[in-house]
Formats: C-alpha cells, structure tokens, sequence
C-alpha cells in the first residue's frame, strides 16, 4: 500500500478497497519502522490522525467525499498546524504549540486529508542537507550515508521512503526541488504568490513559497489544486483564477519549445548527472519537443545575491524570537536585554546566527548599498534573464542540483553547502515555478531534472513533467531501504 | 570590504544576540567567506538598474477600514513563557 501513488491512494479509498482509519493506520506504522533510521518526522500526530481519519470514513459514508478526502499526508514542520508543536527545526520553537492553522493545512483539512505529522527541516528552512536540524540529520532512503537534501529533506525522505504518499515543503532557494531530486520524489515550487505564505513561519519572504512533493508530477498537481489560490491574510497572494491542473496533464506535447540554458551545464556539474539530463531532454525530443541553447548571462551572481537578500529578510523576520511572547526563554534573565541575548543565542542554531549576522551587517549604516541595493538590482538582471528566455522557448531544462546527494557531514563550510544550489536559486529570486522529477540514477543516488516556466506557468510544468512519466519509469523506482523495511 | 571583529560585535548586539569571544572569532572567518563569494556583485554593471524587492511587481492591496479580528489574548499568550493578567512579563525595566 506505501507503494501507491496519492492518485492510486485516492482511488482505493473511492472505491472502498481501503478505509482511511485503515489506510492511516498502515501509514503510521510504517513510520513507526523506519523514523528511528531516518528521522523524517519530529512529530507524529497519531492520535489526531485516526480522529481525522474516522471523520474522512463518514464523510464518505455520507457521501461528502472529496477526491482528497482520508488521504494521509506529511507536512514540514514549518507549517503552523493548530495545537500541534511546530519548531521549524529550532530549538527556539521546540516549546511552540501553533494556536492556529496556516493557510495551506486549513485547505487541506478541509479537503479532508489526513496529517500523519510534522517533518524534519533544516533549521528556519536555512540550508541544503537537513543537518542543520536541532533534531539531527536525515538520512537519505535511497542510501543512508547520504543527506536527503534540504531544507524540505524530512518531507522528501518520508515520500520517497513510503511514511507518506505525499508531503507539503517550502522552497526559498531551492528547498522543494534538490530535496526532491535528492530522494527521487517529484517537488513544485509554484510561481511567488500563487500559493499563502499565511502561517508558514518566515524566512525570506520574499523568497518563499510552499509546493507539493510526491510521487508523480499528477500526484502534484492534485495537491496544487486543493492549496493555490487568494488568500486575504497573504498580501502578496495573488488574485488569479486557479484553474484544475490536472485537466491539462495529457496535452500533446509536440511543438513544444525547450531552452537548455548554457549557465546550467558548465564546470562543476557532475558528468553522470549531465548524462542523466541529456537522456531526459531526448525523451522530450522523441515527444515531439524541439531543443535549442538559451542562456541566462547572470546566474553566476544568483548565489551572491540570495545571500545577501535571503539573510537581510530573514534578520529581519528572525527579530519577533524575542523570549517574550513565544519561543525559548533562557533562564534567570539579569535584565531585558540579557533575556534577549540569551535567548537568541540558545535558542538559534549556528546556521541562523550566521545568516542573522549577515542580513544584520549588510543592512546596516555604512553597507546597505553597496550589499542590499546592489543585490536587488541584480536581482532585476537575474529576473530579466528568464524573461527575455521565455519569448523564445516554452520552458527551460537542466539539472536540479550539480551532483547526485552528497555524504552526510561532507560539506564542512558554510559557502561550500550554498554553492550547491545553483541550479536553483536564480528561480526564487524570479519568483517563476520550477518542478523537479526523477531522471536517472547515479549509483544508488537519485538524479532530478528541472523544469522551469515563466509566472503562472505551473500547469504547462505538470503537464511536461506528466508527458515524462508517462514516457519514463524513473519516478515509479522505490529506494531498498523501503522493501527491507516491508 | 574586509569584515573585522567589530562588525560582528556591532551586528550581533544590533540583532541581539549573545556572542562569546570564541564564537565572535568563528563568526568572523565564517562571515568574511560569505561576504567574499557576494562581492562577486560588484562585478555587475547595474547603472540605471532600478532594484527589484518583489519579484511580482505588486503593490500594497487595500481593504476597507473595518474590524475584522477577534480579541484572541488568552488563547496566543497561553505559549509566552510568562504572562500575569495578560500581561507579558519580562524582567524589572523600571525601578
């Protein structure tokens, strides 16, 4: 059954061959099996999970069953879920119980799906392997010596190790998608707006955005459909129609135009990922699909620019930890400022310090031009870059991260770890959707394909993506970890 | 710009954080990195460039000028690690 898809899922529970008690209870238990090696989850939610659960099966039984309805899902513990701990990884939050609902798990529920949890992340969604966790490192399924990616590195190794179906992440620089390539799972980060950040607890706001990981690029789109759209308490969610992003899933796929952007395959990508994507590209190619070099002349400066915009927004963000009204308090506090220091200082990570530090110091009298205004004019060149792309070609492809996953503990410095997401992170600060879906293997070790279209371009992405897996099994290959564990 | 010892210590009290010597020297070879790989921007031509702060180019919605929250002290103060009367409570400002 931790084999099935969220479609396949959905459809058992349609038809009555499972019940969603039933179905939950499986789910659990397999979690029960494996998190002790893996760490996906920090809170298991068993309880609410059957109490949800019972509520789907009569739901059904009175005939109020939605396509969601009693389907257990895993969400990033950087998702407020109301009476539930959400730490964000931190242990300033680990005391945190939410007193509501984010936008995303209010549709969700009321979709009728089912929270088997919260999952492990890098501490405030800052990093790329999910080792900077105040609840430790996850393991990758596929091979345990290896990170799962991150942030989303909890949701992605639960997905891809059949604790979930699917999961909900977050994506600031990439934390859906190398996640999802790490582990061999499908990740959308939607287009900037098109899903609330209302109750998604801050990083880089404007940055951040929440998306689906499953097992195929349809198991996506049907999550997208339940959380993308307006909400009034996210004033930058747009006002735009969501239109069913399955419907589109099974357009032809001749004629369509893709761009390789030269910046993409350069030095430091690893020969067997390049193959890997090269492959893919002619599985578009025998879909009908034309190919041509584009390039993007400022992706080299995306790194630098993220890194000072992304710890800027985040300092600033970062401030409402103040010991006071939620979050670790130190003890014995001599005065006001004392309780804050402290507070901070034990209640952040060394990750979150650094990244404090630096949005502290940049923005600060003496630098804030020459670092933030500068950033953010790259920024406008960057955001350019993909636009100009997009008046000549449909989408863009390349590699999701340089390398398959890397060894746990194999990144020792701070610029080392960012310089792994490349591929990625000129998309956030476009804010244009980016999916990424299993294409090949290195070794043991997943290799993820990036699809990137223009704003609001998420339903021309599943459908590329569907076409793919309709052509390819990539996506339907399990990690052996999860047969041992069976 | 080479980042000394005083940056650091000027940031973290601005961000309120306690940093002990040893930790200040960490903080100071790991935030020089860093600031080298970004000042990598300088090389950009961004005369005339207007900078870009939102990726969608929005503006501020307005709404209308009506109540629209509900009174919920107690059920948000009930995660402070310290509240009397509704009151959050720090350490003596005052004397």
């Amino acid at each position: 059954m931790h084999d099935k898809t969220l479609t396949q899922v959905a459809a058992a529970l349609a038809s009555g061959e499972v019940s969603s008690r039933e179905l939950t209870a499986h789910y659990l238990k397999r979690i029960e099996q494996t998190n002790s090696e893996l760490n996906s989850f920090i809170s298991v939610t068993s309880e609410q999970a059957l109490q949800q659960a019972d509520q789907a099966d009569q739901a059904r039984a009175s005939g109020n069953a939605g396509l969601l309805t009693g389907v257990p899902l895993a969400l990033k513990d950087i998702f407020c879920t109301q009476g539930v701990k959400t730490s964000c990884g931190s242990r300033m939050l680990d005391n945190f119980i939410a007193p509501y609902d984010a936008h995303v798990v209010e549709k969700l529920k009321a979709a009728g799906c089912v929270s088997l949890g919260k999952t492990n992340m890098d501490e405030f969604a800052m990093g790329s392997s999910n080792e900077n966790s105040f609840y430790g490192a996850v393991k990758n399924p596929w091979d345990i010596t290896a990170v799962p990616g991150g942030s989303s590195g909890g949701s992605a190794a639960a997905v891809a190790a059949g604790m979930a179906p699917a999961a909900l992440g977050t994506d600031t620089g990439g934390s859906i998608r190398q996640p999802a390539a790490f582990c061999g799972i499908t990740g959308l980060k939607p287009t900037y707006g098109r899903v609330s950040r209302y109750g998604m607890i801050a990083y880089a706001s404007s940055l951040d955005q929440a998306g689906p990981m499953a097992r195929s690029a349809e198991d996506c789109a049907h999550l997208l459909n339940v959380i993308a759209g307006q909400d009034l308490r996210d004033s930058t969610s747009v006002a735009r129609g969501v239109p069913d992003y399955t419907d589109t899933l099974n357009a032809p796929l001749s004629g369509l135009k893709i761009g390789l952007p030269k910046e993409y395959f350069g030095d430091g990508l690893d020969p067997d990922v390049e193959k890997a994507v090269r492959e893919a590209v002619k599985v578009y190619e025998s879909l009908g699909a034309t190919v041509k070099d584009v390039s993007l002349p400022h992706t080299h400066f995306a790194i630098p620019a993220y890194y000072v915009i992304a710890p800027a927004e985040a300092s600033s963000n970062l401030s409402r930890f103040d010991g006071v009204r939620f979050g670790h308090r130190c003890d014995d506090p001599k005065d006001l400022m004392d309780l804050y220091k402290r507070s901070r200082a034990e209640g952040f990570g060394d990750e979150v310090q650094r990244r404090i530090l630096i949005g502290t110091h940049t923005l600060s009298e003496g630098f804030f031009d020459a670092y933030y205004t500068k950033a953010q004019q790259v920024r406008r060149l960057i955001r350019q870059d993909f636009l100009d792309a997009f008046e000549d070609v449909d989408v863009l492809m390349g590699p999701a991260s340089p390398t398959p996953a890397f060894d746990l503990g194999a990144k020792k410095d701070p610029v080392s770890m960012y310089l792994q997401d490349i591929y990625t992170i000129a998309v956030n600060l476009a804010g244009i959707p980016g999916i990424s879906v299993p294409a090949g293997m290195v070794g043991r070790r997943p290799v993820g394909l990036q699809i990137l279209g223009t704003h609001f371009a998420e339903a021309q992405l599943l459908n590329v993506a569907h076409q793919f897996q309709q052509a390819t099994d990539w996506h339907q290959q399990r990690p052996t970890f999860a047969e041992e564990k069976a | 710009m080479a980042l000394e010892e005083t940056h650091v210590r000027r940031a973290a009290h601005l961000a309120r954080l306690a940093v002990s010597d040893d930790q200040a020297k960490g903080f100071v070879d790991d935030l020089s990195q860093i600031l080298e790989m970004v000042d990598q921007l300088q090389r950009v031509d961004t005369q005339g460039v207007a900078p870009l702060a939102h990726p969608l180019d929005a503006t501020q919605r307005m709404r209308a000028d009506e109540v629209t929250e509900t009174d919920q002290r107690d059920q948000f103060q009930r995660c402070a690690p310290a509240v009397e009367n509704g009151l959050y409570l720090v350490p003596r400002v005052v004397e």
